[in-house]
């Protein structure tokens, strides 16, 4: 059984090639003047510099988190890394006609075309390869709107007082060790403004893809929602096969104010690495939304299939009274992955409320650690937070584990939390066999119902992917 | 349609079928009976390819075929079905979902083409009436939740839906009142036709009040000890089974 499982979940990686392309790249290392050359090469304005050096300071004098996670790598030399990786070609551009025609079959490789007739409609997408955003698309329909969707680059330059306003304000530069080195060395991202009142019509998404080698990636992700205004953001990830390790370090702040709603879906299929471990990307995000108004809204919904190493916690905040958080997760490890994911939902305004579905999916050797902290502050009366945590095992050599904090001040907050632990079996695989479905179909059957909770939740764009990345058909969304 | 000589099987170390012969017949029911412990249900799940037994002796011929060279989906796409003792749960599938795909992976091993979901409701409908069931069951998730009668009778459902050549009922009875077991036989009777045949493993002879058998065979110890016509069922019912037992003993 556990032979067929591997070949499933083990299937090749497919976007794992390299895209042959001349580029800008920064030298090894990271001390100030690298930081200078990063600002300067995105002309950027003295205070983000500022920003970016004062961040760096902090850095140097933390330490990465090794004791408390349960991930097991070396530690990484970042001195040896790169911080700074764009393809020539990619200048600021007036249209996307103006980009590289590499770079154009690149995303259609990857099954996003970046050329607007043949887009999915109702989906505009931000394209960002290595350091850079190589094009963002339906930009003009969405200004119509009010709607600012586009590069962090962009929007440093064209957009600076709403930059400086909000950067930092939900992940401070001083957070943590891989959101203090994000803030130095961040190079590009998406950032989106939806004005007061304003229901964005289409799907904005995010294409993210890794490509030079020895680089990092360390993109800023800034979603802002005025009083009102609702958006569903997409963000996905790809990157080639090498068998060094690469560094992923992320920073996402959402900012919803009063009435506003975000619904951010992520997809991460990261390269994971080989059967012996070698290779993958380590993916050390720091994803965190505030719920500023009364009745907004944040909800997180992702599916984690790549990367060797996950640390990743998206998180919400809810400040404003009668605020929602919601955490909806599926994340799958094979082979030597390593995941260690979960969420904090932070009450702090009355009668806030939270909900958390995390389904951790455990294959070959690979080890799933949920870790999630739900506190209730004192003034937070009526909170209520809802949590169920789900494992799944597959094989005999992986592993589940589960670390919830709960931490209530406020006597009258109730927190639920249920946990299941499941293992495929194979009286449950052989019962679909004997109707007539190979072992293959037969997993993703099961596999499939046990996530059904969390892709109901996502865009069907985003099903559709989701469904292709498990290899399973789905159920009901897809239609 | 189906041909055993001299079948043996193991679990582990330990031997279970001892050497089994059985013939049936198109248009057949067969009755296998016995104490717990003689083989009954290791036989079904032998026939299907259930992994955790070792078949190390004997032949099975299916429709001609060599049964037991075939994976397990390959016997069901032949039209091989086993109604299980323990139905297994699904979470988060539908019934409706569940049992197109099996449908269509039955149809597509045949050549046939597969069904969209409304064409499979149509079909479904008069399937449900067999088994007295309403569409709202077609939503809830396999067997998640459902009582015991209602998986066996999700079993009758599935097998009428799919069609068999040669079904094999695993104490299907076992656990049912007295209307349940009504629908479950009248499911199993009017599926009857000159070119399928059912083997019903049971270890009472109540359910063969409802599905009348051409045949009934006795099991002890992993070996057949006594095959007879219908009557042969009452006389189990009156005597037991100790008066066949195998001297060898039957396996526990």
């Amino acid at each position: 059984m556990s032979s067929s499982v591997e070949t499933l979940v083990n299937k090749e990686y497919k976007y794992g090639f390299v895209t042959d392309i001349e580029s800008d790249i920064a030298p090894k290392g990271l001390n100030e003047d690298i930081i200078r050359l990063i600002s300067a090469k995105k002309g950027e304005p003295e205070w983000l510099l500022e920003w970016r050096l004062k961040a760096f300071r902090g850095w140097i004098k933390m330490t990465e988190p090794h004791n408390w996670p349960n991930i097991r790598y070396q530690p990484v030399d970042y001195q040896a890394l790169r911080y700074y990786a764009a393809p020539k070609t990619a200048k600021p551009l007036g249209s996307l006609d103006e980009v590289d025609p590499k770079l154009l079959e690149t995303y259609q490789k990857l099954g996003i075309p970046l050329s607007e007739q043949k887009l999915l409609a109702g989906v505009a997408v931000d394209a960002i390869f290595d350091s850079v955003s190589v094009g963002t698309t339906y930009k003009a329909k969405l200004a119509e709107a009010g709607i600012i969707f586009c590069s962090f680059g962009e929007a440093v330059r064209e957009h600076p007082d709403l930059v400086r306003a909000y950067l930092g304000s939900v992940v401070p530069a001083s957070d943590n060790f891989f959101a203090a080195l994000n803030a130095a060395v961040f190079s590009d991202g998406s950032f989106v403004f939806v004005p007061k009142g304003v229901q964005c019509p289409m799907e904005l998404s995010t294409y993210f893809r890794i490509n030079a080698a020895e680089t990092g990636q360390f993109e800023r992700t800034l979603i802002i929602a005025e009083e009102g205004a609702s958006v569903s953001y997409l963000e996905g990830c790809t990157a080639p096969k090498r068998d060094e390790n690469q560094l992923h370090a992320a920073v996402v702040e959402l900012v919803a104010l009063e009435g506003a709603s975000i619904k951010y879906s992520t997809v991460q299929n990261w390269y994971a690495g080989d059967e012996h471990g070698r290779g993958g990307i380590f993916n050390f995000v720091t994803k965190r939304g505030k719920c500023a108004g009364r009745k907004s809204k944040i909800s997180w919904t992702q599916v984690e299939t790549g990367s060797a190493i996950t640390w990743k916690y998206p998180s919400v905040i809810l400040q404003g009274d009668d605020s929602v958080g919601e955490f909806y997760s599926v994340a799958v490890v094979n082979g030597k992955q390593q995941a260690d994911t979960g969420t904090k939902m932070i009450h702090m305004g009355r009668n806030t409320r939270s909900t958390i579905v995390s389904k951790g999916i455990s294959a070959g050797q690979g080890q799933n650690s949920y870790r999630g902290l739900v506190k209730v502050l004192p003034k937070a009366a009526g909170a209520r937070n809802y949590t169920q945590c789900d494992s799944m095992l597959i094989g005999n050599r992986c592993g589940a584990h589960t670390f919830p904090y709960i931490d209530v001040q406020n006597s009258t907050a109730s927190v639920e939390h249920e946990a299941s632990t499941s293992k495929i079996g194979e009286d449950q695989i052989f019962y679909l066999k004997q109707r007539g479905l190979n072992t293959e179909n037969a997993i993703s059957m099961i596999v499939n119902g046990f996530c059904k909770e969390v892709f109901k939740e996502l865009p069907m764009e985003f099903a559709v992917e989701a469904q292709k990345l498990l290899g399973v058909s789905l159920e009901g969304s897809v239609g | 349609m189906l041909q055993i000589r001299g079948l043996r099987a193991s679990a582990g170390e330990k031997e279970i079928l001892r050497g089994i012969d059985l013939t049936v017949h198109a248009g057949e029911v067969h009755a296998v009976m016995g104490p717990n412990g003689s083989g009954k249900s290791t036989l079904a799940q032998v026939l299907a390819g259930h992994p955790a037994y070792e078949v190390t002796a004997g032949e099975v011929l299916y429709q001609g075929q060599d049964l037991l060279a075939m994976d397990p989906e390959e016997r069901a796409q032949a039209g091989l079905f086993l109604a299980f003792q323990y139905p297994v749960e699904i979470p988060g599938i539908s019934n409706a979902y569940f049992l197109r795909a099996a449908y269509n992976e039955i149809r597509k091993a045949r050549g046939l083409e597969e069904v969209d979901s409304m064409d499979f409701l149509d079909l479904l409908e008069e399937k449900l009436r067999l088994v007295e069931w309403g569409p709202e069951i077609m939503g809830r998730a396999v067997n998640s939740g459902f009582s015991g009668g209602e998986k066996k009778r999700n079993e009758i459902l599935q097998m009428a839906v799919l069609e068999p050549r040669l079904a094999i009922l695993d104490e299907t009875d076992s656990g049912l009142d007295i209307d349940a077991l009504r629908i479950v036989a009248n499911g199993v009777n009017a599926l009857r036709r000159p070119d399928n045949a059912t083997i019903v493993v049971t270890h009472y002879q109540r359910l063969l009040n409802f599905i009348i058998p051409d045949r009934v065979h006795v099991l002890s110890g992993g070996r057949i000890v006594k095959s007879g016509g219908k009557e042969l069922a009452f006389e189990l019912e009156e005597r037991g089974y100790e008066w066949l037992e195998d001297p060898v003993g039957a396996v526990s």
